[in-house]
């Protein structure tokens, strides 16, 4: 099972391979643009992506040709199709060599994809700091538009396809949908509130599609081999394909690692990523990026599919695996956590903008040891007003690592906070300040 | 003025939108390139040639942490800090920078040719500790990498070290071809 042949990583991995247009072509790129512009219709290409039981890589797992059957069907107007290339999620850097080591792929994905909505112009949002990136897309468009794969009339079909690169500036929340929309439109980076959804109302209002760019490159190989072939890997059926784990943190061979959904947490960190990198167990490990509840080890067994993880109270999210050590303190690590959320909160829901102060404050009022006994129902508190209260699923997010450690190893925030009263009892104390 | 300098990038960066506004981050990335970081005096022009107000512009430079309003020194070190990089020593890389280059978090070495931020998740965490300087990343790093990236900057402008295609774990083949570690 785990030696199952890679699909996205695949040409990458041959030795030589450089994600040229020729190298692409080499290795049978571009053919599913040549099978399916004007032999195959827009609305037959989604039937077979939603056949194949597609669903998106960029958090949420929704069924990919479902969420484009939602544009309206009627609508004579323009459409636009965004490739989120953000990839702001702690944990996650496979998008980023798919990017930089086989652009041709993804770029194939955004004309199919693009074909099926009748868009005639994708922008690829792609997170600011990956420069080196947004070069290889450019030159790679370059390349695709000489060749005529993508521009006007492409193979001399009709069919005109323009991608764009929009670089983004550095806020992890641009990464939303939404807010990648406001910023594309030149704005703070502000989620919208939903509905109306971008199927109807999107870029400059009009009908909108943001994919991952992991989901863009998995539509060539579909069209390509077929619905049938896809929807048998992983473990169907409602978790088909591979997936690309990014494994960080404390093991031998962190990494990306392409394997068919559903293997388990044990196989993904001791076979492929070499297990833990010293003598020290494993004490805990986030599943699906800094947004999904941190697991136990007695979580290990657990299929990586969509609702495995979702059943043991977490999420396979971005597919950011972090593997934490015994020795690794949890209350420290969901305030880095925390930190990372406070500093990235938009601003725009109180709820969230208040809350993460109030949360990182008293996290690191714990983390010092000056932490207090009414502390932990504090942090439950404000953990329970922020999240389902926000326009965004950031709400949700930002309460998870603290929730999660306070539920698996709630010991040691109390240990942190005896320490503390310990202390206290020891500190001189000004005249009249207890009693 | 951008415009004189500039006329055919900033035309050619407005024929990509139907609707002017969305060439904004793209033109203060121009203006950030031009002069180190954005002035007020870019902000207005570009304002202009978008048609919209200086407080419309300000507004989305402020929103951005990628956007300098002020001056930054000429290498521009930011250092990773969230978890998955923090599990693997980035603390330690900001304590080389203060001992080795005498800046903290948000300090310009007097020279103007350091500056140090502290920064969250770029996106390279299984090949942490991590920074970027300017452009480009540079992974996996340890003491002496740190030094020979330092004095090449020092010295020439750029480094060798510096990340190329990214791809991790490595091909074995590939191994000698692009070095991050
Ligand atoms: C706070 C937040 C951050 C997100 N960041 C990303 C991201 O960096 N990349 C991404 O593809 N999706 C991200 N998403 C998910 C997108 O909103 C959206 O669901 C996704 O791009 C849709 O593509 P898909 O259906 O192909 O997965 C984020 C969502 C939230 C709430
Ligand atoms: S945590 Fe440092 S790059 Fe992701």
């Amino acid at each position: 099972m785990g030696q199952h042949e890679p699909i996205l990583l695949k040409n990458m991995s041959h030795p030589g391979y450089t994600g040229s247009l020729a190298d692409y072509e080499r290795t049978g790129g571009y053919q599913a643009v040549k099978k399916v512009m004007g032999k195959v219709s827009p609305a037959e290409v989604t039937q077979l992506v939603i056949k194949s039981g597609l669903r998106g890589r960029g958090g949420a797992g929704f069924p990919t040709g479902v969420k484009w059957g939602f544009l309206p069907k009627d609508y004579q107007g323009l459409r636009y199709l965004c490739c989120n290339a953000d990839e702001s999620e702690p944990g996650t850097f496979k998008d980023r060599q798919l990017i930089e080591r086989d652009p041709h792929q993804i770029l194939e994905g955004i004309v199919l994809a693009c074909y099926a909505i009748a868009a005639e112009t994708a922008y690829i949002y792609i997170r600011g700091e990956f420069v080196l990136g947004a070069r290889i897309l450019e030159k790679a468009i370059g390349e695709a538009r000489r060749a005529g794969y993508i521009g006007k009339n492409i193979l001399g079909t009709g069919v005109t396809v323009d991608i764009w690169v929009h670089r983004g500036a550095g806020a992890y929340i641009c990464g939303e949908e939404t807010a990648l929309l406001e910023s594309l439109e030149g704005k703070r980076g502000l989620p919208r509130v939903k509905p109306p959804f971008p199927a109807t109302h999107g870029l400059y209002n009009k009908p909108t599609v943001v994919n991952n760019v992991e989901t863009l490159a998995n539509l060539p190989h579909i069209i390509n081999r077929g619905p049938e072939w896809f929807a048998a890997i992983g473990s169907p059926p409602k978790s088909t394909g591979t997936r690309i784990f990014c494994v960080s943190g404390h093991v031998k061979r962190p990494g990306n690692y392409e394997v068919p959904m559903g293997i388990t947490f044990r196989e993904l960190i001791y076979e492929h990523a070499g297990g833990m990198r010293s003598e020290k167990p494993l004490k805990a490990f986030i599943p699906g990026g800094a947004s999904a509840p941190f697991l136990t080890p007695d979580h290990l067994d657990v299929k990586m599919d969509f609702e495995s993880v979702a059943a043991a109270g977490s999420m396979l999210g971005s597919g950011g695996v972090t593997v934490m050590e015994e020795g690794t303190s949890m209350v420290w690590a969901a305030l880095r956590l925390m930190e990372f959320f406070y500093h990235e909160s938009c601003g725009k829901c109180s709820p969230c903008r208040e809350g993460s102060s109030w949360l990182v404050q008293t996290m690191r009022r714990i983390v010092n040891k000056r932490g207090r006994a009414q502390d932990l129902e504090t942090l439950t508190d404000l953990c329970k007003n922020i999240a389902g209260r926000t326009v965004c699923a950031f709400g949700d997010a930002e309460v998870a690592p603290i929730m999660s450690t306070l539920k698996h190893w709630r010991p040691e925030y109390i240990a942190l906070i005896h320490e503390a009263e310990a202390a206290n009892l020891l500190r001189p104390q000004p005249v009249g300040a207890r009693g | 003025m951008l415009r004189d300098k500039y006329q055919e990038e900033i035309d050619e960066i407005l024929s990509r939108y139907p609707v002017r506004r969305s060439a904004l981050i793209p033109l203060l990335y121009l203006a950030q390139r031009e002069h180190g970081y954005i002035t007020e005096a870019s902000m207005t022009e570009i304002a202009s040639l978008l048609k919209l107000t200086p407080p419309q512009v300000y507004e989305t430079a402020t929103f951005y942490t990628m956007l300098n309003l002020k001056q930054v020194g000429k290498f521009h070190i930011q250092v990773c800090k969230s978890l998955m990089c923090a599990l693997v020593g980035s603390d330690t890389v900001v304590a080389w920078i203060k001992s080795k280059l005498g800046i903290g978090p948000g300090e310009t070495t007097a020279d103007g040719v350091f500056t140090l931020t502290l920064v969250e998740c770029l996106a390279a965490c299984g090949t942490g500790p991590m920074m970027q300087i300017n452009d480009d990343y540079y992974e996996c790093l340890t003491e002496d990498k740190f030094d020979r990236i330092v004095a090449d900057l020092t010295a020439t402008g750029s480094s060798a070290l510096k990340s190329g295609p990214f791809m991790w774990p490595e091909p074995l083949a590939m191994k000698s071809e692009r070095p991050i570690g």
